[in-house]
């Protein structure tokens, strides 16, 4: 049996990296590769003798797998906006390969940081590796514009993975979301990268892949940014090549953006995978799209005389990183409100604020990076008040019963 | 007509080596053993030495602070041994049975015309106060403190728990007495099983309700939490049905007679069933003689897979165990990428896994219950909690667990208080530990912190 000799393999290598052992100093790392490989043999010492199947690591895998359909049509959309952009018409693989090509080097890029640094506190701290960067490593590539340099992203993992996460305990411990830190950072440290009209598709070629000269109609503004730039109330939404678009556009997803975030129907796919096996929470990701819905509908009839106020309430859903967010950011459990009402709330909240702060604050195109991190300050908040209820009915039992 | 209390929250775990109800022959070790460790919160004075001869019902040990309140011997032979550990403390007394079982005579009051005080003393002197515990904190009751109801749920609801009707319908007149005898001293409430026809529903001298859902609704906690919840200052005491049958046999016959039912149960069992034993027995007899499958390393769980203790081979019965449980190890087997596999034949709440399949009522219709394969294996690492509102679905009670775990974690009094910790029992969240995605080790977090409340608080 292939799994004997693997077996055999990893326990002639383990006495090396137990203490005492050469490799002793690579020991989280050596046992995170164990446990990848196979699952932990620990019995239960105490307290139940029998477990739930499920861990921590089929979860996150769960939420990764998740992930691929948005990451395949990013990579795809990439490919197609560049092309697009420069007037040629390739095929589908060409399309694709181009895209996989652009996209490939900030995944690596994004996994090999964070994982380095995860890997090195570990050893630290001296525990197991914990898989919670197996998502954030996924997530951070697709909330960024392709045309971000590496460097960049490999700052700002660092930054996020040291300070949103470990400095507060590690997986499990973050007050924020990891990834959003991340795309936070780039925000505030680069703006000048991070919006405006020129990072969203990748003109130029792609390891010589791809060449071409922009065509003259391009203009390469998200949906979002056209809107927060219009100078009248009532603006039609173009492409980059000067062609109109509607809301199957948005919710389709062949339009500029990170490159995750544009294809609503792709992140849809990934939530009916995370909303069926249980993963996230259906309350929490419907409460998003109800208050989003909601506050643009407001919006529509009762605000302000510009044009993002009048950008219909259903477009905002799919456009710009509104779905995503619902879906894969504000679901995410432990920055997330932890009690059931709370989650009603919370998502709620994200989805109203995610809407005002894409209305009224010209500043900011896209609300929902901002929105999510605000309430996830929230979270704590809410749950105590929640908390607080079930509290205050048990004192007052104390109370009628003494009398 | 008595009251229902129904919830959905819980979960039967679908594990295979249900008892059928026959009563096997079996002869028992000659060794018993007494381990004070297994009654919460004593602190053991021996009254015997090494060599001496007691009856069954002789005092072995009593609690330091309650002189009076004797721990008996179930079994009449000599001392063989007083096993103790670090700085002297006693890990077990061994007990060797001269197999002719003479019992201590006791004088018992008329129940009728006896007082509370005189019951309590009479229970304390023959070793029954062993079974009785008290909420908050799951101890031996405090005898000092009147507690404002006793609670005994008549039927287990635990994995492969052993059916109360079956084993006490024969014993009905002495599970009636020891009603009276309680009903003397607090308010009696009894939960039994909605829908079923039950010897228990005709029992007097106690208010009786009836209860629906899956488990933990069989277990006392969760029943006191739905009629009367411990508040801060307050008491009340649980007993188990089946030793609710010891005091009964002590008023009826004037002896202290610990011999029960003990379930054998479990996938590693070849025919489970029910056999004759006495509290404390080796189980050695339970295992010998081709009563458990394979050669694997097996794992011997006195009582039940979730809240048992585990044993060796050698190893005695719980005092409260009414089931005696054996699964594998599972400690050789190593699965390649577990979280990439299918692993059709793993349990799980989790979607991630096909269970919900399996478990689907067109499914088990057509093929009938699925067989998992089980194991004491974690089957993941110990993480921080990551995962919201897994515990709730498993923990009917009106609580919020997560919460409450957290301040256990942080040694927080105020918050346990505030949270319902005088409520709770590590029994009640096993479910809780079982689905942890984080695997953490909740039972132990709950008995440090209630170990804890108690030394600080009272």
């Amino acid at each position: 049996m292939r799994n004997n000799k693997l077996r055999k393999f990893v326990d002639k290598l383990k006495p090396h990296f137990m203490p005492g052992g050469k490799l002793e100093k690579l020991h989280s790392v050596f046992d995170g590769f164990e446990t990848f490989l196979f699952v932990p043999n620990t019995t239960s010492k105490n307290g139940v003798h029998i477990h739930d199947a499920i861990d921590s690591k089929r979860t996150m895998i769960t939420v990764v797998v998740a992930l691929v359909p948005a990451l395949l049509f990013g990579m795809f959309n990439v490919g197609y906006q560049h092309y697009l952009a420069i007037g040629q018409t390739v095929g589908f693989w060409d399309t694709f390969v181009f895209g996989l090509l652009a996209v490939l080097p900030i995944v690596v890029v994004s996994y090999a940081v964070g994982l380095g640094i995860e890997f090195v506190i570990a050893q630290i701290k001296g525990h197991e590796i914990q898989e919670g960067f197996l998502v954030s490593g996924m997530l951070i590539p697709l909330i960024v514009p392709v045309d971000t340099p590496l460097w960049m992203i490999a700052v700002a993992t660092a930054f996020s993975v040291l300070f949103a996460k470990e400095v507060f305990g590690g997986t499990g411990m973050n007050i924020f979301n990891v990834a959003l830190v991340a795309r936070a950072f780039l925000f505030f440290a680069y703006p000048t990268f991070m919006s405006g009209d020129t990072v969203w598709v990748r003109t130029g070629t792609t390891f010589g892949l791809g060449g071409g000269s922009i065509i003259d109609s391009y203009s390469g503004a998200t949906a979002l940014g056209e809107l927060a730039t219009a100078t009248s109330s009532n603006v039609q939404l173009t492409n980059i090549i000067g062609n109109p678009l509607g809301f199957l556009d948005g919710f389709l997803g062949l339009i500029p953006g990170s490159i995750g975030e544009t294809s609503t129907l792709a992140i849809l796919i990934g939530a009916a995978i995370i909303l069926f096996t249980g993963v996230a929470s259906w309350k929490i990701m419907l409460s998003v799209f109800a208050g989003g819905a909601l506050m643009a509908f407001v919006f529509n009839n009762f605000g302000p005389d510009n044009a993002v106020a009048h950008f219909p309430w259903y477009n905002h859903l799919v456009y710009g990183g509104f779905a995503f967010g619902a879906v894969f950011m504000a679901t995410d459990p432990v920055t997330a409100a932890r009690t059931e009402t709370g989650k009603w709330i919370y998502g709620f909240l994200i989805g109203a604020f995610a809407i005002v702060i894409r209305v009224l604050n010209p500043g900011y195109p896209e609300g929902m990076m901002l929105s999510i991190l605000f309430m996830n300050i929230f979270a704590a908040l809410i749950d105590y008040y929640v908390v607080e209820g079930n509290i205050k009915k048990r004192m007052k039992r104390v109370g009628t019963q003494k009398q | 007509m008595a009251n229902l209390i129904k919830t959905k929250r819980g979960l039967n775990i679908p594990i295979n080596g249900r008892p059928i109800e026959i009563i096997g022959n079996l002869t028992l070790h000659k060794e018993f053993a007494l381990v004070p460790d297994n009654f919460q919160g004593v602190t053991p004075k021996m009254l015997v030495k090494e060599g001496e001869a007691v009856k069954a019902g002789s005092p072995v040990f009593y609690e330091k602070q309650f002189p009076g309140m004797n721990f008996v011997s179930p079994v009449s032979g000599t001392i063989k041994a007083i096993n103790r550990g670090e700085r002297r403390k006693i890990m077990n007394i061994i007990i060797e049975s001269d197999e002719k079982m003479t019992y201590e005579k006791f004088e018992t009051p008329d129940v009728n015309t006896a007082s509370a005080d005189e019951l309590i003393q009479i229970l304390q002197k023959t070793g029954m106060w062993a079974f009785i515990t008290q909420r908050p904190y799951d101890v031996i009751a405090n005898p000092t403190k009147t507690p404002k109801a006793i609670f005994i749920s008549t039927f287990d609801s635990a994995p492969l728990a052993p059916n109360n009707d079956f084993v006490i319908s024969s014993q009905i007149a002495d599970f009636q007495t020891g009603i009276n005898v309680l009903a003397k001293i607090a308010t009696v409430h009894l939960g039994i099983k909605y829908g079923k026809k039950t010897p228990f529903s005709t029992i007097k001298n106690a208010t009786i309700t009836e209860y629906d859902g899956p488990h933990p609704i069989g277990n006392v906690g969760i029943q006191i939490n739905h009629i009367s919840p411990v508040n801060k200052g307050e008491v009340v005491w649980t007993i188990n049905p089946q030793d609710v049958l010891f005091i009964g046999r002590l008023f009826n016959k004037g002896i202290v007679d610990l011999s029960r039912l003990i379930a054998l149960t479990g996938p590693s069992v070849r025919s489970p069933q029910y056999y004759n034993a006495i509290i404390g027995a080796c189980i050695e007899p339970f295992i010998h003689g081709n009563k458990i499958t394979g050669n694997k390393t097996h794992r011997f769980i006195s009582g039940n897979v979730l809240t048992g203790c585990r044993i060796s081979g050698k190893g005695y019965l719980t005092p409260y165990a009414t089931q005696l449980t054996i699964l594998e190890e599972g400690h050789h087997t190593h699965e390649l990428v577990g979280w990439g596999m299918p692993r059709f034949r793993k349990y799980s709440t989790s979607r991630t896994y096909f269970t919900f399949l399996f478990e689907s009522k067109f499914l088990r219709k057509l093929f009938g219950n699925f067989k998992y394969k089980w194991d004491t294996r974690l089957l993941g690492g110990r993480r921080a909690i990551i995962m919201s509102g897994e515990y709730e679905k498993v923990l009917p009670m009106d609580i919020y667990p997560e919460f409450l775990f957290k301040a256990m974690i942080a040694s927080d009094l105020d918050k346990m208080e505030a949270l319902g910790a005088y409520e709770i029992a590590p029994e009640d969240v096993a479910l809780c530990e079982f689905v942890c995605t984080s695997k953490l080790p909740l039972q132990q977090i709950v008995r440090n912190s209630l170990d804890y409340m108690k030394k600080e608080l009272e």
